[in-house]
């Protein structure tokens, strides 16, 4: 039974050493990076069941007994985050077959990948809090490698700011973690939720909720923490910055509620009220950043800390209805945000640009293309019936149950604002007149058509957010028990733990 | 003791932050080790320093026999140290190569991948202005 839980962890990292060893054929690095994207996401979805059947599945790795050993534990919420994951893996593989060309993948592009699935993976499964920190790094090196792997100047300029924060970061969430055992005497996550609970000086452990707070924010790209994130993500290879935009920023928001619902709820006022603060303003400055962009992925790179404050904000709400919210709004944004970066991708391909300037004419060419942008753009923007609504919908319900108006209206402000922004790309690249075809004759007529390395993944995820939309109920459902445990940590506790 | 090693933790991440914000590279990764540092430091004291024996256990023993010393911040710094090690020689080697290719180790002037100048070129610049369709063709 406990395998279920550590193959979604040790699978990509075995896929990984094998594309290693095919590192001088292309094709087959690419296969096997396929294959093994797909497994992936089948060990996903077999644990994805098991936790809905039976709950939260634990694993003591060696055998050590809890809290002495290393803690696997998956409960809903870290199965709804490993299955998204996964999908987004297994879309950017078969993405990367067109994408990416032989020199990146001689670099080891294929490897990389994987082992930032894994690193994500082990982030999302681990019950201890030093593990944590390791599955960061891991994740961190493997994100480092993907963003300077072209060695352009531009990403080794991204890559050098992005590199600089994130270990900043890291650190900080080192020291934080040091500070919490001497306090406790504990790492693991569940023994902490008991141990935090008999610490005197609760001035001190504000102080390491404010550490936490801080490292995590900086991940997540939380407001005023974020500035590293549109510097970096728009430079590397669109495949790239789709995983990164789809996983990076999430383990962040991840790494907050699972912490800011299970350790650190001594003071719940003061934290999730700093949360919610940052939260609205990071929705805020987020989109207005995207508003004043003009290249197709910086724009979308700036919305990603727009959304990140959706998720904060049902974090910080921090009622069952909200933290389901928060949970649907992960599933649906890293599954949306990933594809509106590999459509840039699509776009680029069609008519080689990312400057809205210098895109036109893709609605009367490309049909098909744009009805995949509308479904995901305007489902970003919370347009009924797609997903993002429903992901809106619940946050501002919770945020008008719990009385936070201000929060609320603010998560329906910004959503008008994420419209502009989407309107704008829509309007730029779709509607008006190609530029490339009244200035030269090449970009009109020798401009590749995407293939279908790259229509399948990108429909396929737009299926997905589709089905999100229409029937959402079964994915409530699954939101709705996550919060469930995440408000009764006590569950999680006892999981870990043994019953008492 | 604990106290000392308490401000040495402090005056050394106080030195890896002003080096780390000085805006240069070199210096941002002697600042970066010395924060490795302190942060291993960090979790060393907060395992409690005490005089008391190695954590073994005696041959005809089950558990250890008396107080003995705390062993698992001794094994997560040494992890740290590993990562931290790697981390840092990732580190060099892009900084080593964004100064090949950039040309430079002022983080001010590194602006390839963000078009600072449309901002300067709004405020009424003009030399940003003539900078910035040129870099637009270039790419």
């Amino acid at each position: 039974m406990s395998l279920f839980v550590v193959l979604p962890v040790i699978l990509p990292f075995a896929v990984a050493t094998a594309a290693l060893g095919f590192r001088d054929h292309p094709l087959w690095q690419n296969r096997i990076s396929v294959l093994g994207a797909f497994l992936h996401l089948a060990a996903c979805a077999a644990l994805f069941i098991r936790v809905i059947r039976g709950g939260i599945q634990t694993m003591q790795i060696g055998d050590w007994k809890a809290p002495f050993g290393i803690t696997l534990a998956a409960d809903h919420l870290s199965v709804v985050m490993i299955m998204a994951a996964a999908i987004l893996g297994a879309a950017v593989a078969l993405y990367s077959r067109s994408e990416i060309d032989a020199d990146l993948l001689r670099s080891g592009y294929h490897p990389l990948l994987h082992i930032l699935l894994g690193g994500v993976s082990g982030a999302f499964l681990t019950g201890d809090l030093f593990n944590l920190y390791v599955w960061f790094e891991v994740m961190l090196m493997a994100s480092f490698g993907l963003l300077v792997l072209g060695r352009g100047k531009e990403q080794l300029d991204g890559g050098v700011k992005y590199v600089m924060i994130n270990l900043f970061a890291t650190l900080l969430f080192l020291a934080g973690v040091g500070l919490l055992y001497g306090m406790t005497g504990t790492l693991n996550l569940a023994d902490l939720h008991l141990a935090v609970q008999e610490v005197d000086n609760q001035a001190l452990l504000a102080a390491v909720a404010a550490i936490f707070m801080t490292a995590f924010g900086i991940k997540a790209g939380l407001f005023p923490l974020f500035f590293w994130l549109p510097a970096s993500y728009h430079t590397p290879p669109v495949a790239v910055s789709a995983i990164m935009a789809g996983l990076l920023t999430k383990v962040g928001v991840y790494a907050l509620i699972r912490l800011f619902s299970l350790v650190f709820i001594f003071d719940v006022a003061y934290t999730h009220g700093l949360l919610l603060v940052g939260g609205v303003i990071t929705m805020f400055t987020g989109v207005l950043g995207a508003a004043a962009n003009n290249e197709f992925r910086r724009i979308l790179s700036v919305h990603i800390i727009s959304q990140v404050g959706y998720m904060v904000l049902g974090l910080a709400l921090f009622t069952p209805l909200a933290l389901a919210g928060a949970v649907f709004y992960l599933l649906h944004n890293m599954i949306v945000k990933a594809n509106l970066f590999l459509i840039s991708g699509l776009s680029a391909r069609i008519s080689g640009a990312f400057e809205l300037k210098r895109l036109g004419g893709l609605y009367r060419d490309h049909r098909f293309v744009a009805l995949l942008f509308f479904i995901s753009a305007f489902s970003l923007a919370g347009f009924p019936p797609l997903s993002g609504f429903w992901a809106k919908l619940i946050l501002v319900r919770a945020g008008l149950e719990t009385g936070a108006y201000g929060a609320a209206a603010a998560a329906v402000t910004v959503g008008l604002l994420t419209t502009y922004s989407m309107t704008k790309i829509w309007g730029e690249a779709f509607w008006k007149p190609s530029p490339a075809r009244s200035e030269s004759a090449e970009g009109g007529d020798t401009a590749e058509n995407p293939d279908m390395w790259m229509l399948v993944p990108v429909s396929g995820l737009a299926c997905l957010t589709l089905l999100i939309g229409l029937v959402p109920g079964p994915f409530l459902e699954v939101a709705q028990r996550a919060a469930h445990e995440l408000t009764h940590p006590e569950i999680y506790v006892n999981a870990v733990l043994g019953g008492k | 003791m604990e106290t000392a090693l308490a401000f040495m933790v402090g005056i050394i991440a106080a030195a890896s932050i002003y080096l780390m914000l000085s805006g240069n590279l070199i210096r941002f990764i002697f600042g970066l080790v010395l924060a490795t540092n302190s942060v291993n430091l960090l979790i060393f004291v907060s395992g409690r320093l005490t005089q008391t024996r190695p954590p073994q256990i005696p041959e005809d023993a089950s558990v250890p026999v008396g107080p003995v010393a705390n062993a698992l911040p001794q094994a997560l710094i040494l992890t740290a140290i590993v990562i931290g090690f790697a981390l840092s020689i990732f580190v060099f080697i892009l900084f080593y190569r964004a100064y090949q290719s950039l040309g430079t180790v002022d983080t001010e002037s590194m602006r390839a991948a963000e078009p600072g100048q449309e901002r300067e070129a709004s405020a009424g610049d003009a030399g940003a202005v003539a900078k910035e369709p040129a870099q637009g063709e270039a790419e």
